[in-house]
């Protein structure tokens, strides 16, 4: 049903774990990893990545820019 | 369809300002300063003005802003920023000149340098970031540390008996002639986030119309200095700063708007 599907790509190695991203997607597709980092951190992921609707909240409150989102229209 | 088949570069709707250079940001994790560095920049790349920009950077948390913002940096003594951005203008009046700095620095050392910059209307953009405290040097006390909110040096709160009131330097200089735009905004909601871009594109117009001063305030967390992590810190800051540092605009195109 959906009509758009999105993606984030998060640089894990430089991603703090602050966990702004999360309360910020409307979709609540972000998590927290269980994993750390090389720093430490538990880095931000997909957790549900079918939800995803690319609409760039998430990156655009990253304090360290470290969200590339992608995003399709679906024509069906 | 599988999500990797999204991520192809064609499809990419967002990334990091190519004008931010590749070193991780030095900050705490969740600071609002990242996301302003971050804003500046994309706001200068969709101007096409990284040539003829110069920032300053302060003494504060956002020192080593140079080391992230990739165009022309001076770095400021403590407070100064105002004072070379003034030189700065008026020996090269076609670059686009803007300061960045803190609470600690454009508030309490470099209150002169500020006021008397705005008084003149020199032709610069001031971005403020004001979270209430001197982060960079253990959370003590700033001039804009709220009433009753605690810090290193009012364990016990700021009492305004003593320690005197809080000040809404934003409010200050807009009722100086000189500032033709002033505002405050945050940047820890989407919302916001995409409010205060609007903001700093605007200042970056008045300076290009050369109207006068633009004074853009953040105001931003500091979850180190208050001891709380980042999205309780965001929290704190809806419930307790923005009640006293209320957000929006203060004076556009050089009129106080009334509320």
């Amino acid at each position: 049903m959906a009509k758009v599907r999105g993606a984030i790509v998060v640089d894990v190695e430089k991603c703090k774990g602050c966990g702004v991203c999360v309360p910020a997607c409307p979709q609540e597709v972000i998590s927290l990893a269980k994993e750390v980092n090389g720093k430490g951190y538990h880095y931000a992921y997909m957790n549900k990545p079918e939800d995803c609707i690319g609409c760039a909240n998430c990156a655009i409150v990253c304090p360290d820019g470290v969200i590339s989102v992608y995003k399709v229209k679906l024509d069906n | 369809m599988d999500f990797k088949d999204i991520i192809k570069p064609e499809n990419l709707v967002y990334r990091r300002s190519s004008l931010l250079t590749d070193k991780p940001f030095s900050y705490c994790p969740g600071c609002g300063h990242g996301t302003i560095h971050r804003l500046i920049m994309e706001v200068v790349e969709e101007l096409g003005i990284q040539e003829i920009t110069v920032g300053i950077a302060p003494v504060g948390c956002s020192v080593l802003a140079y080391e992230f913002m990739n165009m022309d940096m001076q770095q400021a003594a403590h407070g100064r920023a105002p004072a070379l951005a003034t030189a700065l203008k008026r020996l090269m009046p076609d670059k686009y000149i803007f300061t960045y700095q803190g609470d600690g620095d454009l508030a309490a050392i470099g209150t002169a340098e500020t006021i008397h910059a705005c008084n003149r209307g020199e032709n610069i953009i001031i971005f403020f970031v004001n979270n209430g405290i001197y982060g960079m040097t253990g959370g003590q006390m700033a001039p804009t540390t709220l009433p009753g909110m605690p810090a290193s040096t009012c364990p016990f709160g700021r009492d305004v008996n003593i320690m005197g009131n809080p000040l809404k330097i934003t409010e200050l200089v807009a009722q100086l002639p000189g500032v033709h735009f002033a505002t405050r905004q945050s940047v820890h909601t989407p919302r916001n986030v995409r409010r205060a871009k609007k903001a700093i594109q605007m200042a970056f117009e008045v300076q290009k119309n050369k109207k006068g001063t633009s004074f853009v305030e953040f105001v931003s967390n500091c979850n180190s200095g208050w001891k709380l992590s980042p999205v309780a810190a965001n929290e704190w800051m809806e419930q307790h700063m923005f009640p006293f540092y209320p957000l929006g605009d203060i004076k556009v195109d050089g009129n106080l708007v009334t509320k």
